[in-house]
């Protein structure tokens, strides 16, 4: 049992103040950027993310997205440059096909759209950054813990 | 409807006199094509070089496999005798998604449409074998055959008659394109038949009324769906477009799925899998017909054409000169699944 089933398990006991876990995929230039200068910024936004750095929202693999969820985390959010602000010039655009295509196939399977996250955020938008990942965590709160891809063993 | 037989009799003439031809005046060096199986219910690919064996080839309702498979660079070797056979010119009996399926091998830079001669059949639907054996169930089927609209399956003391029209392929009843498509850049390696595809109306029609499930209820008909599967990657291993030398589900520095046959890890190999038949997938079929344990994947297969034609407008398989989808990108594309601040 690795260390986050334990704190699911320890969630669970208290399941009235739940709060969801999230994984957040932020690009280097523009949204890690932007999550920082909430920071600085000292903007309150919810302590549900746990971010993962990357290069460019294009280095995001849908097996990412796919494994967090099997990996058991409640909620993805995962963010790049708005379209045309690349730092790569167009990686954002080829993620966005990606992106377009696996959240279609994972509403088609049935899974809630609310628990996949995407979003654009400049390094200049602190404060949109705070209210994105305010508006990604009521949603995942709303729909609750990720059941579905729970193992048996 | 015109008589089953007639017309398989007379596609399976047609491919002979061709291929015939093509063998007398050395156009091509080899032709692939289908032969009786050993078993009833399965056809056997056939590889022929000699004129003479053209008696060999045939056409029936029961040829589900997509010949194109045997073009692409990890199987190649095998139909290839000696090294020095690395120019063979291939005759491939072609039916509308085997032809589609060299479209967009060749816009994957995978085959030379050069090397390539297509006989072009009008295909007339393929049975489907999974149900027609589940019908059945244990008793042994000893003979299949085609009369009129009706399949005739015969075994040791039954004989038992279903609708041709009803006990076809899922992917079969909603195909559009049953020949060769008709494009400028393939003119000169069709032989036989071929179809314009000017003004082809693609609708989904058959997907609608899963579509229109609440989520819990497409969650529950997807774990049915896919329950059973052990995970042995038939469906990989069929499919011409999985050509990969390492598929994303043997990789282990990082493992991407469990090992188990657990739903999750189930899920999630049929979720990925789709996604990188995104925008090739030509519905063929294959991977349903190969399927040990029955399971029919044309409904998720269908749901990522729908996908690619309605973001993308594009068709896999019917077009020479666009790129690929997935291999570019556009400022324009629709991106109503991002999130954004409220009000």
């Amino acid at each position: 049992m690795n260390e986050l089933s334990m704190e699911k398990k320890v969630n669970k006991e208290q399941e009235d103040d739940w709060e969801p876990k999230m994984i957040a995929f932020l690009c280097n230039w523009c949204s890690y950027a932007g999550a920082d200068l909430a920071g600085v910024s000292r903007i309150q936004y919810p302590p549900n993310i746990r971010i993962v750095r990357v290069p460019c929202s294009g280095r995001i693999n849908p097996f990412f997205i796919v494994k967090s969820l099997i990996d058991g985390w409640d909620g993805v959010v995962v963010s790049g440059c708005h379209p045309g602000d690349c730092h790569y010039i167009s990686g954002n655009l080829v993620a966005r096909r990606r992106f377009a295509i696996l959240n279609d196939l994972l509403i088609f399977f049935g899974i809630e759209p609310e628990r996949i996250n995407f979003m654009w955020v400049s390094a200049a938008e602190g404060e949109r950054f705070a209210k994105l990942i305010k508006t990604a965590t009521e949603r995942v709160k709303k729909i609750g813990p990720n059941k579905k891809f729970n193992k048996k063993w | 409807m015109e008589d089953l037989q007639n017309q398989n009799q007379k596609i399976t003439d047609k491919i002979r006199e061709i291929s015939t031809q093509l063998l007398e005046e050395k156009e091509v060096d080899l032709i692939i094509g289908y032969s009786d199986g050993t078993f009833p219910l399965s056809n056997l690919p056939v590889f022929i070089r000699e004129v003479d064996e053209v008696e060999k080839l045939i056409w029936n309702n029961l040829c589900y496999v997509n010949l194109a498979s045997y073009l692409t660079s990890n199987i190649s070797r095998f139909i290839r005798k000696e090294e020095s056979e690395e120019n063979l010119k291939i005759g491939l009996v072609a039916k509308g998604c085997v032809a589609r399926t060299i479209i967009q091998l060749s816009l994957e830079n995978q085959i030379d449409l050069n090397d390539i001669i297509l006989i072009g059949i009008n295909c007339n639907g393929i049975i489907n074998r999974k149900r027609i054996e589940k019908e059945i169930g244990e008793r042994e089927i000893t003979n299949l055959s085609v009369k009129g609209g009706d399949i005739i399956v015969e075994g040791k003391d039954f004989e038992e008659e279903f609708p041709f029209d009803e006990y076809l392929m899922e992917l079969c009843k909603v195909c559009k394109i049953k020949a060769p498509p008709q494009l400028p850049e393939l003119s000169e390696n069709i032989r036989g038949d071929s179809q314009d595809i000017s003004d082809l109306h693609l609708n989904f029609d058959d997907i609608k009324e899963f579509e229109e499930k609440s989520p819990e209820e497409r969650w529950e008909y997807i774990n049915d769906l896919l329950q059973s599967c052990t995970r042995c990657y038939a469906c990989r291993e069929v499919c011409p477009f999985c050509y990969c030398n390492l598929c994303f589900v043997d990789q282990n520095m990082p493992q991407w799925f469990g090992k188990t046959a657990e739903i999750p890890d189930i899920i999630s190999f049929h979720l990925i899998r789709a996604l990188h038949l995104a925008g090739r997938c030509v519905g063929c079929g294959s991977c349903s017909s190969v399927c040990p344990v029955g399971i029919d994947l044309s409904l998720i297969n269908r749901k990522i054409e729908e996908i690619v034609k309605e973001r993308f407008n594009f068709v896999s398989g019917a077009d020479l000169t666009t790129i690929l989808p997935m291999n570019t990108h556009d400022m324009d594309d629709n991106q109503n699944f991002m999130l954004e601040e409220e009000g």
